[in-house]
């Protein structure tokens, strides 16, 4: 007997994916297609909520964990919390998108079936606890993000993207199907809870181990963690505006799932394996994408280069409480709430690049310099949208800052201790390249070229207002009462107490 | 009046600006009038609710923490909405109410370039949220986000409006313009600090579930402290940090570096904020955090204090003798003013710590009125050069006396503020903390008093070629008109304080004494 309750979400998502089709089939309008989209994801939402609450419920039977498919599929706080978030983003995403895709002539239909598609994919990671579910996740949300980068078809950069994107994430993905034979061959299965219980002497085998590292290196490019990094500021820079901001915040999502996922379920006895490794990949991300960023003068490529940094933010707790032999859970909700708040203002901050990218026609920071003088509110909203990611209260940053300070210090070993000092340091760097961006729109002169007069009068597309004011008020709210956050964490971190 | 003493009154003086800065968001920018009116009547209604505070106080236990509240705000990490007011912090909260009021009234008729009156006061309500809420704060992280929600107002004070003369950034050599320099530097010298001192926080945070539940609150930490839980190598890291963070803020040799380029760079209203306030949140962070939590830690690194003091008071009495800048020479002369209120705190005693905080306030009168003749002289003259002034005296007769009251004030002119943090800091270095070395502090005494003397030697030298001598042909002919009626209501208040600390110091010390006695008597045994 399935458990409908427990997959409805993804049921729901998934005749949405095919209704947007048919949508665009007998429509001209093909907007219908993302209003579509939006109700689906909405009504996908309702059984997510029922899930999380179920107890509280009369209708309701059943309690979490569900497991599904000889626990392959497992539906928990965990993998609610974090589809929760990817049906969030991807709705942003779509309302960020449809002016964008409106105002040239783009394939609009197919777009929206491929985001959409991409969602389900990343919404089916969060609950994959085998290796074959979690590769047909992966490779769902990877698929669309291909051509979704070369949408911008006459561009040559956006073919670039594409193609770059493409072969890197073939490469990806070899490695980790390469490492996930490996570790069938020697162990026999490819369930995560079965490799977590494998016998000590397969478990010491360096087969098993190799596969182990292909798996988690297959995963560091999703996550665009140093030193895979290297096609994110070129993929992001070339791919139209929307789908950069999905691959920064619903793929990079999407693979710290898989890493999530494998490392506390699959290997959780390992960790004292991967956990300096992704200590040491935590360490180079932060450093490398902060240094980076600084020479950065086209805007979405600095984005690309924090994106970066800021996997490396999230990986900290993680590699240090797993190399100190520590309690994973404070950990885990650590990463969570990073997540959760990373993808509010990283979504917010490319709304604004849309929304100025579309005056403006560029997304050099030269040509953004004076923005203050013929768009205030967009100015101080990017301003806000930054100035949370480097972390300065009272915008959500801060507390995922706390939070990955606050985890990384209660390891109570030098695992620890190093890394919060190293990314202490890290968040000054942070602020010079994010403060650049103030520097050019607040502090400097309108240059020659353009003209603030026509610039000024131009409308904002109602789409992007909305999914603007959206974000903004969560970046302030989740600021002041970064609670909720704490709250959502803590409770996805309840998986690991239930001996998962 | 109730509601008032349960934390709404101190709520209110925090966030009643946050308000007022909303309402200025939603005022069309071409409104000026109601963009002034809406920004002084925030201030105003915010200094008489901070006044209410100070009467209704009871002086008679100034030691306890008064109208305060501790409510539920993050509860996964047990941070607490806590705050309070004592002895300590109440002179602190009503001067920051105090220099809000004062500098809307001089923007009344003193925009700088590029003129936007509109966002210049919306982020001057923001610095008063962020300053006063500093004051209250009894919770780390509280503490922390207020301590850091000032630094983007002041980053954009510095960065918008700041002085666009070109500076050479030392190193690299490129060529920039002072206000983007001094702002991103003022920003990471903070930044800098401010996230050690959060993992210093956190470190205790977490040592504090050795003996019980974690927690930020800064006075059960306090508790904690001087029951013994924090000793050791972790006791001496951790204030290490948590130094860090308040020492760049203070700032103290060798990390002021920032400070005389931000002061500089920034407009008139800026720097005076930043000199009469956003200084003390380093101070303060000293006396009420660092020292009650971490005791035996402060009672070893007093003589590093001290010594960094010291040399902070003699560096920056001779940096002045150096300048041509008169900004420049006063925002020196708060490196110098600073070292003397750390040296009050370094010495660990009541006498010393009270020396402190009465310099803290007589610092942020004096040197905010400086700050404010020396902005509206560079408005008039359109340079601040030295060199280029003088004979103030016979241009504008009433600027010059004022001008002249002020230096007096900040060389420490007995019967008048300056006077007493100066004398009674040197007068605990005389008889420091028992347990700390008396020679050494005696040494820091002496050199100390020789900054004090220097102290008088720059800021005469500063009077006599900017107010005396015939005025050069450079100006002679030239018509000056005289302080205005704005620049006299937001000027007068400060002369009068002034005076006021300075005949009867026991307004600021009547406060203070009993909540230093018990912080002294606590961490310290007494």
């Amino acid at each position: 007997m399935i458990d409908y309750h427990a997959i409805l979400p993804e049921i729901i998502l998934a005749v949405t994916v095919l209704a947007v089709l048919v949508t665009d089939l007998v429509t001209r309008e093909k907007y219908y297609g993302a209003i579509v989209g939006m109700v689906g994801l909405f009504a996908a939402l309702i059984p997510i909520f029922t899930l999380s609450l179920c107890d509280d419920l009369e209708f309701c039977t059943g309690s979490l964990p569900r497991e599904l498919f000889g626990g392959s599929y497992v539906v928990d706080q965990y993998s609610l919390v974090l589809k929760g978030l990817f049906i969030g983003a991807v709705f942003i995403v779509l309302l960020l998108s449809i002016a964008y895709v409106e105002s040239d002539r783009y394939y609009e239909g197919e777009y929206y079936f491929l985001l959409l598609a991409a969602a389900l994919g990343a919404v089916v990671m969060a609950s994959s606890r085998d290796f074959i579910t979690m590769i047909v996740g992966l490779e769902l949300v990877s698929g669309p993000g291909f051509l979704l980068a070369g949408w911008r078809k006459a561009d040559e950069k956006s073919n670039e993207a594409a193609l770059k994107f493409f072969i890197i994430g073939v490469v990806a993905f070899a490695l980790l199907v390469m490492g996930v034979s490996l570790l069938y061959g020697i162990a026999g299965t490819q369930l995560f809870a079965g490799l977590a219980t494998v016998p000590a002497d397969v478990a010491a085998e360096p087969v098993f181990l190799l596969g182990m590292l292909f798996v988690f290196l297959g995963f560091t490019f999703k996550i665009s963690a140093v030193p895979f990094h290297t096609w994110t500021p070129d993929v992001y820079e070339g791919a139209p505006t929307p789908v950069t901001a999905w691959l920064s915040v619903g793929s990079k999502t999407a693979g710290f799932v898989g890493i999530l996922s494998v490392a506390y379920f699959a290997f959780p006895e390992h960790s004292n394996l991967w956990g300096p490794l992704l200590w040491l990949l935590a360490v180079l991300s932060m450093t490398i994408g902060n240094l980076v960023a600084i020479k950065q003068t086209n805007i979405v490529r600095l984005l690309g280069y924090s994106s970066i940094a800021q996997a490396g933010f999230m990986l900290a707790p993680f590699g240090a409480a797993a190399a100190a032999g520590a309690d994973l859970q404070e950990a885990f909700a650590a990463t969570v709430a990073y997540l959760l708040i990373y993808a509010v203002m990283n979504l917010g901050a490319f709304g604004v690049i849309i929304a100025v990218g579309a005056r403006v026609k560029s997304y050099e920071l030269a040509d953004w310099s004076g923005m203050y003088r013929w768009a205030p509110g967009l100015t101080v909203l990017l301003a806000m949208f930054f100035m949370s990611l480097a972390g300065i209260p009272p915008l959500a940053g801060w507390f995922a800052k706390l939070a990955m300070f606050s985890a990384t210090i209660g390891v109570g070993s030098w695992w620890g201790y190093s890394i919060a000092i190293i990314a202490a340091l890290n968040s000054v760097v942070a602020f010079v390249y994010y403060s650049k961006v103030i520097k050019s729109t607040f502090f400097d002169g309108v240059p020659d070229w353009i003209d603030p007069d026509a610039l000024g009068r131009m409308d904002l597309a109602p789409t992007l207002r909305v999914a603007l004011t959206v974000t903004a008020v969560l970046v302030l709210a989740l600021g002041v009462f970064p609670g909720v956050i704490a709250n959502l964490s803590r409770f996805t971190a309840e998986v690991l107490a239930s001996g998962f | 009046m109730e509601w008032f003493d349960s934390g709404w009154g101190l709520s209110l003086i925090v966030f009643l600006p946050l308000v007022g800065a909303l309402i200025l968001a939603a005022i069309p920018r071409a409104n000026e009038a109601g963009i002034k009116w809406v920004a002084l009547i925030t201030a105003l209604v915010t200094f008489v609710l901070a006044i209410v505070v100070a009467v209704r106080f009871d002086y008679g236990s100034a030691a306890q923490m008064q109208f305060g509240t501790d409510l539920p705000w993050i509860e996964a990490i047990n941070a607490r909405y806590h705050i309070g007011i004592d002895g300590i912090s109440l002179p602190l909260v009503v001067l920051s109410a105090f220099i809000t009021v004062l500098v809307v009234i001089y923007s009344w008729n003193h925009w700088p370039e590029p003129h936007n009156p509109k966002l210049l006061m919306a982020l001057t309500m923001i610095l008063a949220t962020g300053m006063t809420g500093t004051f209250i704060a009894l919770d780390l992280v509280l503490f922390f986000v207020f301590f850091e929600v000032v630094l983007l107002p002041m980053y954009f004070m510095i960065g918008i409006w700041g002085d666009t003369s070109m500076r050479i950034v030392p190193v690299v050599h490129w060529e920039i313009e002072l206000r983007i320099y001094a702002s991103i530097k003022f920003f990471l010298f903070t930044l800098f600090g401010s996230a050690f001192m959060l993992l210093g926080f956190l470190a205790l945070y977490f040592k504090s579930g050795d003996v019980g539940a974690n927690t930020f609150d800064i006075l059960q930490l306090s508790e904690l402290g001087r029951a013994g839980v924090f000793t050791g190598a972790f006791a001496f890291w951790v204030f290490a940090a948590m130094f860090l963070g308040f020492a760049v803020k203070v700032p103290m040799w060798p990390l002021h570096t920032w400070l005389p380029d931000a002061h500089t760079a920034a407009p008139t209203i800026g720097s005076v904020i930043l000199a009469a306030i956003l200084l003390k949140l380093g101070t303060y962070g000293f006396i009420r955090i660092l020292i009650p939590i971490l005791p035996q830690e402060a009672e070893r690194w007093a003589w590093f204090i001290g010594l960094l003091a010291v040399i902070g008071i003699i560096y920056g009495s001779l940096a002045c003798l150096a300048q041509s800048d008169m900004k420049r020479l006063i925002a020196y002369s708060s490196v110098g003013h600073m070292g003397f209120v750390m040296l009050g705190v370094a010495t660990l005693s009541e006498i010393g710590i009270n020396a402190a905080i009465i310099g803290m306030v007589a610092h942020g009168v004096i040197t905010g009125l400086l700050f404010f003749i020396a902005g509206s002289m560079a408005h008039r003259y359109h340079t601040r050069d030295m060199n280029r002034l003088g004979g103030q005296m016979i241009l504008m007769p009433k600027m010059g006396v004022i001008l002249g009251f002020a230096a007096m004030a900040s060389l420490g002119l007995p019967s008048l503020a300056g006077f007493w943090g100066e004398f009674m800091s040197l007068l605990a270095s005389f008889n420091p903390l028992p347990g700390l070395d008396v020679t050494v502090f005696r040494t820091f005494m002496v050199i100390a008093a020789i900054g004090t003397v220097l102290t008088a030697g720059y800021m005469l030298w500063m009077l006599r070629s900017v107010n005396f001598g015939e005025p050069s042909a450079e100006w002679k002919d030239h018509e000056f008109h005289d302080i205005d009626k704005f620049e006299w209501m937001a000027w007068a208040p400060l002369v009068v304080m002034t005076i006021a600390i300075g005949i009867y110091p026991a307004i600021v010390l009547g406060a203070t004494n009993d909540a230093v006695a018990n912080l002294v008597a606590k961490a310290f045994g007494g």
